[in-house]
Parts: structure tokens; C-alpha cells; sequence
């Protein structure tokens, strides 16, 4: 038993760094969602904000000047979509594609006239970076067989922003199902015109979302350049944005079953790191690139057999015409 | 004629509009209007479809703001830009929609937009509480954990009168609350205005049944191409004159009895023998529904919208195969298995006039021409080897607009430009104009001015007479009343009762169509 553990420990570490930037990504998804507003843009959000983040650390070597930023960019980005979606009620799925190509283009075109690196910003180091922060009592009870192994292998260990984004799960939740704003934000998602006649703001409500939608997937972003690794790299996520709206959607647009469905995407991707390489009994070394694929293709069939219906927000994706 | 009701001071008024006018574009829906709506009465408003009565409800409640004219609530100039100054003056909609989320429960629905504390749960404790107290005080009561969108409408429409309750509304507007409910669930509806009444709340009722305005308003406003026309004492005024005042001219009062050439041995236009039609899930749309219609004959079929009427046309018009059962339509026999396409069924003379004529009867953006062709693209008349000759279908349309009074009669307008009265009287003409043998009719007037209703009643009854075996369904019962030889009451996929049409009245059908009625009464009353 002793001689498997640790490497199933070490893959459900890295589950947790992989996994960190989909659930900071879909919870931000799920505040636009919820409001109505589809966000294909997360993709294009948490590009430029690890741009901005991996740019601001490496000139003032300051992480927390890099995370603010990073949000900053990325609010400024959700700002951009709701102006287009909300206020000129323009095509949400095309307004969020533009912010993903202008995001694609702007980060190589001003990383290279920046920093003259082929897009990539310069090394990251010291305080520059969300370094690991060890929890309390780790190192005493980690000599506990397995639970004790258990917090101090998996739990703890990791970056501020990987324990940010379990938070952000939990008071996402909170906010959606237990306060007055998330009551208003499930109900402009559903039947605005009911938030209308209720002499509430429609445009306001959704505009709130899609700033928090920013925020978070600011945060992300950050984690990306400045946590997760040491400098901004073009086109580094790769798809996240992408894979953490399918995990809103795999979880229903409910805070705890994205978690999971992210997690569940995380696992996939920490298991195929550590696989590459490995001799399976039976069929020999499994090429790199099939089990780099292995996430994506698990994707693809969930979403197509095992999810069931997943019932949207109502009126998610369709523009508020006060009209009678 | 616009002397508004006498004797009342100012402050006694619960609303006055001095000088409403509302412009869209150059059309004016609202012209000077006004109105003065006394405190602790029901005040009806009446007008035709289109008269300007939504308009001038939408500037009461904030969606609209008016070019011209004033406001005052309970004696008080109010600016109303929003719902939420509605709101604060104290004035309470229940829309022809609702506005209710339907995935929330009935208490989410109520504090939504009224919640006084950050947190959902103090809000929702103390909705609980004064929910308690206005189920007693005007027997409102309702199941507050029920998802909203898992009630019957009736309750459904509760939920908005609480809603406006909870939000200290005194003056309550309501805008065709009945249109949707069963004549049991609008009586009910009456109680709970009567009682809001007795405890001072203002009641503003909009409708185009004239014989709810006689049942319970104290006053009433006659509104007519966007102007306030007459204001009347309930009292002191009728049906008749009501109905005219709101039409203009004067009605006469048609007589739509069966021609008596009808023989009892007259031949069978649809025969339906246990037509059972299943969703997927497996929960059935149509539960063994079988009848029979005559040639010569109208058969009615009542009932709530919902019950199965629109499946059965969708059967019998060839849109969808039942799961099981058979028809004879028009000497065709029909199946699960060989069901003829909607173009076969309009070769063997069976013409449809689809319930919603937006989404089947016709092509907003097709230009009136056009839409007067669907179905009929391919005959020889005008379609030359795959091209359309545009002059005989425009000609066509002209002539289909002339004998159905089509306004304005502009073959070249598009479809979406006519009134919903016109739309349906060129689908109307244009399925009659082909004299079939078996005719499906759904909703024919809805949605239809009283002008054009009339108009629409006749063509049909001229139809029977022609020996056409026609299958009308309608939620409206009036309509049903008064056209059809035989009614059927359909209640959840299945016909629960069936009446001779001279002998029905609306009581009985009302508990049919509630499935509350014992059968064997049927015909008793």
C-alpha cells in the first residue's frame, strides 16, 4: 500500500493546481450565466489578465500589484462584453468571440513590443510569485498514516489563490442561493422581465454579474502567470476558459456540481501528466499526444451522453427588450 | 360624452389621468385621454384589441412614459418613469403574462424586488408571516413552498395579486385576468376582488368580456382607437350599449342557429376512434380521445388550454402521427402508420386553420400575396413549371381581401404588418376560399377584434351550411357557445363529456372543463 500512495498524493496535488484556474473560471461563468449572459469570453478574460499579471510582476516584482491588475484587465473585458450585450444588446456568443481574438492578438503583440521575448514575459521570482504556503500542523502529523500524509501531501502546500479558489466556490454558493442579490441575479437570468416589473434593474443586475464575472476570472488569470508558473506564455490557456465553461454546464450552472466537474477535469489532466511515459500492462507506452487528448475526448462524450438534459437559465443568451 | 362620473371630489379619487397621449411614430395609441377612477371601486375598462388599453396600462406602470398629460394617485401628481415608482405610488399590476419566475417558489416569487435585508432568509421569514395574514384576511391562501411554475394559472395569478398585496398596493390594476382561467377559477377571482374592495383597495379591471364588466365593476370606461370614448355606472348601462360604444356602430345581434337542412342521417366528416398521442416521456397528450363530426355540423370543443385540444389538431390535420388509434377523415382512413402529410390532407379537401396562425398560418415576413398562397405554391394557377406568376397570386390575394374585408387590402404589405384580426381573416379566406369538405378551426378568434369576430362567426356558420363538417376548437366558451351543434369537453388528453350546443350552458361546461362535473348530469342541467 505504502508504495502506491504517494503517487496517487501526488496526482491528487496536481489535481488541485490544474483544477485551481477552471473553478476560479467557472464560478466567474457561472455569476454571467446566471444573469443571462453567455460568456464564451472567460478564454479571452483569463488570457489578458495572465498577460497583464505576468507584465506588472516581472516590471514592479510585486505579485499583489500583478493580481490587482489582472483583475483590473479582466473587469475592464467583462465591462466591454456587457457594454455590447446589455446595453446594445448585440449578440452575446460573437461579442465574447471578439474579446477572445482581441485578447489572442493584443498579449503577443504587446508582449513582443514590450518585453522582446516572442510574447513571453521575463521569468518570474521571489516575490513576484504566489509562492507555496504551508498550513498549520503540517509537518507534525504528517508522520499520521494517511490522513495526516493526506493534509500535508495534498491539502497543504499550495499557493494563496489555489485556497482562493475553493473559497470562491463556497461563497459563490453563499451569495447565489442565500443572499438577496444572488435571489435578484437567478432571477434576471430566468424572467427579467419579472425583475422589471418588480422595479428592479435589469441592466444593473447584469452588469453587477459580469463585474464579478471579471473579478474572478481576473483572478484566474493571474494564477496562471504568477502561480501556476513563472511568466505569461502566449496563448497559455489553452483552452481552460473553454473547459471551465463545459464544466458550468456539466454541473448544471449549481456552484458545488461545477467544483466537481472540475475537479473530475483536473483529475483527468493531473492523470495524463503522469502517465506519459508509463509502460500500461497489456498495451505497452501510450503515445504522449493520446493522452494529452484524454481530457478533451472525456469532454467531448460526457457532454454528449452522460450529462442528461442541462437545463440553462432561461433566458440566457437573449437580450432584454423592454417591450409589451 | 367624456363627462367623467359626477359627484366625486378629488379626494376621493384613487387615479386621474387629465390629457394622457401617447405617440408611436405617427401612430397615436393614447389621444388625450382621461380618466378618473374613484377610491374602493372596480373600475372596468373596456376596448377592442388594439383600442390603446395595453398603452395606457403600460404608462400607468412605468414601462412607457406619456408625451402629454397627468398623473395623480390618491390625489397626489406622481411622475411615474419605472415599475419601481409604480411600485412607491402604490399601484399593483397583474399582467396578461405573468411575471413570475418559475423556478422559484411562491415565496421567492413575492420578496423578489421587495427584500428589505441582504440576506434571503430574514426576507423570506417575514414574507412567510405576512403571507399568513393576508391568506386570512382575504382568502388568499396559497402553497408558499410551491415551485410557481408547478401551479395551475388560477394560483399562478394569485401569486401576482399577493405580490402586489405584499408590496402595500392599493390600487390594483388587472389586465385580462381571465383570458387564461376556467369560469370557476374566474369566479373565484371575483370573490378575491370583492373582498380587496370591501377593505379599500382600488381595483382597475381591463377586458374585452363585457360580461364581467356587468358582473362586478361599479364603473366602467369604454376606450375606442386610442381614445376614452364613454364613461358609464355600471348600473346604468348594458351589454349592447357597451359593445357598441366600443365598436363604433351598431351590432346586430347575429343568430347563428343550425340550418335545419341538416338531416340526422348526414354523412360523417371525421371519425375518431381512440386517438391516443404520447410525449416522450410517455405521459400522453391525447388519452383515447374518440368523436364524430357531421357533415353540416360544427362540433366544439371546449376546454382550459392545455387539455389536449391543440394535439388533436396537430393529429388530424396530418402534422403528427399518433401513437395509437385510427381516424376516417373526409372517407381517408388515418393511422399511425400511413397518416397523410398537410398537403395530402389539402388535396383530399380537408383545410386547417391552425391555432397559432404567427407560428403556421402564415409567414410574417412574406408580403400578404404570399402568405395568401401557403399550401397551394404548387397548383397549376400559379406556379408556371416552378415559377410563381406573381399577377394571378396577387390577384388572388386581392380578391380573397375583398370578400373577407381585409384592412388595409394591399396584397404587396408584408404579412406581419396586418392586425392580428386582418392576419386571421386572410388565413381564414384563404383555407374557405378552397371550399373544403372538412375544415379544422383553431382559436379562429383570438386575439380578433369584435368587428372582426363577427365577420369570422358568419364565414364559419356560412360554411356548415354549405354542408362543410367543421371541428372548432376554442377556450373561448362564448365562442363555442354560440356556434357549435354539438360540444365536446376535452380535460387532460380525454373528452369528459359531451353536449348538444342548445342545451349547454356555461356552468356545466365550466365544471367539465374543471373535470368537476358528474356525467350523468350533463345533460340535467
Amino acid at each position: 500500500m505504502s508504495e502506491w500512495l504517494p503517487s496517487v498524493f501526488a496526482v491528487l496535488d496536481a489535481t488541485l493546481r490544474v483544477s485551481t484556474p477552471l473553478i476560479l473560471a467557472a464560478m466567474a461563468g457561472l455569476f454571467s450565466e446566471r444573469s443571462g449572459i453567455v460568456d464564451i469570453s472567460l478564454e479571452g478574460k483569463m488570457l489578458a489578465a495572465a498577460f497583464a499579471a505576468g507584465s506588472v510582476a516581472a516590471v514592479s516584482g510585486s505579485v499583489w500589484l500583478a493580481l490587482l491588475s489582472a483583475v483590473l484587465v479582466s473587469v475592464a473585458l467583462a465591462l466591454l462584453h456587457g457594454f455590447a450585450c446589455i446595453t446594445h444588446r448585440g449578440n452575446q456568443v460573437v461579442s465574447g468571440l471578439a474579446i477572445n481574438i482581441l485578447a489572442s492578438g493584443l498579449t503577443v503583440v504587446l508582449g513582443i513590443a514590450w518585453f522582446k521575448r516572442g510574447g513571453q514575459t521575463p521569468a518570474l521570482s521571489g516575490d513576484a510569485r504566489f509562492s507555496p504556503i504551508e498550513l498549520p500542523f503540517a509537518e507534525q502529523i504528517s508522520d499520521v498514516p494517511v490522513v495526516g500524509r493526506f493534509y500535508a501531501d495534498v491539502i497543504s502546500g499550495h499557493n494563496l489563490l489555489v485556497y482562493v479558489a475553493f473559497a470562491a466556490v463556497v461563497a459563490t454558493w453563499w451569495f447565489v442561493y442565500r443572499t438577496r442579490f444572488g435571489l435578484r441575479l437567478r432571477a434576471v437570468g430566468e424572467n427579467p422581465l419579472a425583475v422589471d416589473t418588480a422595479g428592479l434593474s435589469v441592466s444593473g443586475l447584469r452588469y453587477s454579474a459580469v463585474a464579478i464575472c471579471g473579478l474572478l476570472a481576473g483572478i484566474a488569470g493571474a494564477y496562471l502567470s504568477t502561480a501556476q508558473n513563472a511568466s505569461f506564455v502566449r496563448e497559455m490557456t489553452a483552452g481552460q476558459g473553454y473547459i471551465a465553461l463545459a464544466a458550468l454546464i456539466f454541473g448544471k450552472w449549481r456552484p458545488l456540481a461545477a467544483l466537481l466537474a472540475c475537479l473530475m477535469f483536473g483529475f483527468l489532466d493531473a492523470v495524463s501528466i503522469r502517465l506519459q511515459g508509463v509502460e500500461l500492462p497489456g498495451i505497452g507506452e501510450v503515445p504522449v499526444q493520446a493522452i494529452q487528448a484524454l481530457p478533451y475526448v472525456l469532454t467531448v462524450i460526457l457532454l454528449a451522453g452522460f450529462i442528461g438534459k442541462a437545463v440553462a437559465p432561461k433566458a440566457v443568451g437573449v437580450p432584454f427588450v423592454k417591450e409589451r | 360624452m367624456s363627462t367623467s362620473v359626477s359627484g366625486t371630489g378629488a379626494g376621493d379619487l384613487a387615479l386621474e389621468l387629465k390629457g394622457i397621449t401617447k405617440r408611436f411614430g405617427a401612430v397615436v395609441a393614447n389621444r388625450d385621454i382621461s380618466l378618473s377612477v374613484r377610491r374602493g371601486a372596480i373600475h372596468g375598462i373596456v376596448g377592442e384589441n388594439g383600442a390603446g388599453k395595453s398603452t395606457l396600462m403600460s404608462i400607468l406602470y412605468g414601462f412607457y412614459q406619456a408625451d402629454e398629460g397627468d398623473i395623480s394617485v390618491g390625489g397626489k401628481p406622481a411622475r411615474i418613469n419605472s415599475s419601481r415608482d409604480a411600485i412607491a405610488a402604490g399601484i399593483g399590476m397583474v399582467h396578461q403574462h405573468f411575471m413570475l419566475v418559475d423556478t422559484f417558489t411562491v415565496l421567492e416569487n413575492i420578496v423578489l424586488g421587495a427584500e428589505s435585508h441582504a440576506l434571503l432568509e430574514p426576507n423570506i421569514r417575514a414574507a412567510r408571516a405576512e403571507l399568513a395574514r393576508l391568506a386570512d384576511e382575504y382568502g388568499l391562501s396559497i402553497d408558499v413552498d410551491a415551485l410557481a411554475g408547478d401551479l395551475p394559472v388560477g394560483e399562478q395569478q394569485r401569486v401576482e395579486i399577493l405580490k402586489a398585496l405584499y408590496r402595500h398596493a392599493d390600487l390594483l390594476i388587472l389586465d385580462e385576468p381571465t383570458g387564461v382561467l376556467t369560469p370557476q377559477e374566474a369566479d373565484q377571482l371575483f370573490r378575491v376582488l370583492r373582498s380587496l374592495k370591501e377593505r379599500g383597495v382600488t381595483v382597475i379591471l381591463i377586458t374585452h368580456k363585457l360580461r364581467e364588466i356587468m358582473d362586478i365593476t361599479d364603473e366602467v370606461s369604454v376606450l375606442r382607437l386610442g381614445e376614452m370614448v364613454a364613461h358609464r355606472k355600471t348600473d346604468s348601462t348594458s351589454m349592447q350599449e357597451l359593445a357598441e360604444l366600443m365598436v363604433g356602430r351598431a351590432l346586430d345581434s347575429t343568430d347563428y342557429s343550425r340550418n335545419e337542412a341538416l338531416r340526422a342521417d348526414a354523412s360523417t366528416g371525421i371519425d375518431v376512434q381512440d386517438l391516443v398521442l404520447e410525449r416522450d416521456n410517455g405521459t400522453r397528450r391525447l388519452d383515447g380521445v374518440s368523436l364524430t363530426v357531421r357533415r353540416g355540423e360544427i362540433l366544439g370543443v371546449a376546454g382550459v388550454a392545455g387539455n389536449g385540444q391543440s394535439a388533436l389538431l396537430d393529429v388530424l390535420s396530418g402534422m403528427t402521427a399518433p401513437t395509437s388509434g385510427r381516424f376516417v377523415i373526409n372517407g381517408r382512413e388515418a393511422g399511425p402508420d400511413d397518416l397523410p402529410s398537410p398537403s395530402e390532407m389539402r388535396d383530399l379537401r380537408i383545410n386547417h386553420v391552425p391555432e397559432d396562425r404567427l407560428k403556421l398560418g402564415l409567414v410574417k415576413a412574406f408580403s400578404a400575396a404570399e402568405s395568401s398562397l401557403l399550401g397551394y405554391q404548387r397548383a397549376e394557377r400559379f406556379n408556371w413549371r416552378g415559377v410563381l406568376r406573381l399577377k394571378s397570386i396577387r390577384r388572388l390575394c386581392a380578391s380573397l381581401m375583398a370578400d373577407f374585408d381585409v384592412r388595409p387590402a394591399d396584397p404587396r404589405l408584408r404579412s406581419a404588418s396586418f392586425s392580428g384580426g386582418n392576419q386571421q381573416k386572410l388565413i381564414l379566406a384563404r383555407e374557405l376560399d378552397k371550399s373544403p369538405d372538412v375544415l379544422l378551426v383553431g382559436q379562429p378568434t383570438r386575439g380578433v377584434d369584435i368587428g372582426a369576430i363577427e365577420l369570422i362567426h358568419e364565414k364559419l356558420v356560412e360554411m356548415r351550411d354549405a354542408g362543410c363538417a367543421i371541428l372548432l376548437v376554442s377556450v373561448e366558451l362564448d365562442e363555442i357557445l354560440s356556434l357549435s351543434d354539438r360540444i365536446v369537453v376535452m380535460y387532460e388528453g380525454r373528452v369528459v363529456g359531451e353536449v348538444d350546443g342548445k342545451e349547454a350552458d356555461k356552468t356545466t361546461l365550466g365544471l367539465m372543463m374543471a373535470n368537476a362535473h358528474q356525467p350523468q348530469q350533463a345533460v340535467a342541467s
